[in-house]
């Protein structure tokens, strides 16, 4: 069963002509799927397609989740610099109309479960910029999405923060199996996190082909060392680089 | 210790001018009525005090009363105006008309409308549109200054608009408040004290007419007071609202 999917979509600018397409994705229940492309391929296009941010200029967009049950991470923390770690979680539920004392104490399990249980009323500038992604995480969380979408969130961070919380999204993910569509240019963090790795062509992006990924989620220690990574790597690396000459 | 300099030095320079300041009219016999030596002044100074902290007590209210309804209807009128772009189209020709008209040319207008009888509410009149602005405009911006992709998520979760104004964009104008804020404080005293001049009758008893009043009776000395008492005013109110936009700030940001 899909959880969302994007039919011959194409997407136009006025006066910077077609971002996107035409493009296919079906994003399957409970499925991680990256999406890989070079800058400007529309990648982010085709995610806030996915988020009903946006509407297509042709083609269709199908979205099974209803008002609530999607949910964005952005590039940047994007939290309110005024509000604590807590309200910033509780944000989308009050938003929605949940009493001010649940919210705030589903904001709280939703901290705890990506490890800020202490930080709760601390601000974003108080946090480092992993704390702040990881606030960004559990605000995304705590509305309990069917889709969840990541737009290239880990790019602002070091190396060791960005596989640490690569590590949590898939824990997070095993805990209720929201369909992820997550966009990353790291080819490397595409064929870890992912179960499909669709590659995009150069901009306006189309489908350039896709590599499945074996193995277990969340990924066994080790996992990066194994033939099944290499392999799903080196397929997409070979994909992106006949994307860019297509 | 850096500190201590950071504090002695423009105190350093100013005792350095006032002194060659004295000197220089001593030395050139410089007449008092053209340029006081600063004795002078503080003599001044030092024998009308009451009267003139009395009219420094006025236009300082005036101003301060101007800055309150200023501000009322400054982020009254940017609130009203962020719920549709089509007013605020309609709105900004005419802010900026009121902006770039010299006080000094309305000045006269007002005093007709607000009665010989109450030149005060002339002042306040006049000082308020000319601190109006700063706010208003500093509002206009600050509201449209959230985080794009803050406001994308307000999108996804449904926000209303009164939502979106309430949660998102006040908060997120706080420090181009505070700076408007600032900025229209010292605007409202030069308001104040233009609108004073204009008015120029003894019923309005603030510095401005303490300067004119001297000057018709080449009291320079006297002048020169008032126009330190003046200054001094300005730069308190100044550091008073710098105060309050750095702790407005720290509890904005949480640092």
């Amino acid at each position: 069963m899909s959880v969302a999917a994007l039919r011959k979509v194409e997407v136009e600018y006025a006066g910077r002509g077609r971002a996107l397409g035409p493009f296919d994705l079906t994003v399957g229940q409970g499925e991680i799927v990256a999406l890989v492309g070079p800058s400007g391929c529309g990648k982010s296009t085709a995610l806030r397609l996915l988020a009903g941010l946006e509407g297509p200029t042709r083609g269709e967009v199908l979205r099974a989740p209803g008002r609530g049950e999607t949910a964005v991470v952005f590039q940047a923390p994007t939290l309110a610099p005024w509000l604590s770690a807590r309200a910033n979680t509780a944000l989308p539920l009050e938003l929605a109309g949940v009493r001010k004392a649940e919210a705030a104490a589903r904001a709280e399990a939703a901290l705890a479960r990506v490890g800020l249980a202490g930080a709760a009323d601390a601000r974003p500038a108080q946090l480092s910029g992993g704390m702040a992604m990881r606030v960004s995480l559990a605000r995304a969380l705590v509305t309990e999405p069917r889709l969840l979408l990541l737009d290239e969130p880990f790019a602002a961070l070091d190396e060791i923060t960005r596989r640490a919380l690569a590590d949590d999204v898939l824990a997070l993910w095993a805990q209720s199996k929201p369909a992820i569509v997550f966009v990353t240019h790291n080819v490397e963090e595409a064929a870890y996190m992912a179960s499909r790795v669709v590659v995009m062509t150069r901009g306006p992006g189309r489908a350039a082909g896709e590599a499945a990924v074996a193995g277990p989620l969340p990924r066994p220690p080790g996992f990066r060392t194994t033939a099944a990574f290499r392999e799903t790597a080196e397929a997409v690396s070979s994909l992106l680089a006949e994307g860019m000459a297509a | 210790m850096r500190r201590l300099a950071d504090v002695l030095a423009p105190l350093a320079l100013i005792g350095l001018l006032l002194a060659a300041w004295e000197i220089a009219c001593r030395v050139l016999a410089v007449p008092s009525y053209f340029l006081p030596p600063p004795s002078a002044v503080a003599k001044a100074l030092a024998g009308d005090t009451g009267s003139l902290l009395k009219a420094a007590g006025y236009t300082l209210w005036n101003a301060l009363a101007a800055l309150l309804i200023a501000s009322a209807l400054a982020q009254l009128l940017a609130v009203t105006v962020a719920l549709s772009r089509l007013l605020e189209r309609a709105v900004q020709p005419l802010a900026v008309i009121l902006q770039v008209t010299p006080v000094v040319a309305i000045a006269p207008i007002v005093n007709i409308w607000a009665g010989t009888d109450h030149p005060g509410r002339a002042v306040v009149a006049l000082a308020v549109v000319v601190a109006f602005f700063p706010i208003y405009s500093g509002a206009i911006a600050g509201l449209k200054s959230a985080d794009p992709d803050l406001s994308r998520l307000f999108d996804l979760y449904g926000a209303s608009r009164l939502q979106r104004l309430a949660r998102l964009q006040i908060p997120s104008a706080v420090p181009y408040l505070l700076q408007g804020h600032k900025v229209a404080a010292g605007l409202a005293i030069v308001g104040a004290v233009v609108a004073e001049f204009v008015a120029g009758s003894g019923k309005v008893q603030g510095l401005a007419w303490r300067i004119m009043d001297a000057s018709f009776k080449l009291q320079t000395p006297r002048m020169f007071a008032a126009l330190v008492l003046l200054g001094l005013m300005g730069a308190a109110l100044y550091a008073v609202l710098e105060a309050a936009e750095r702790a407005g700030l720290r509890w904005w940001r949480g640092r």
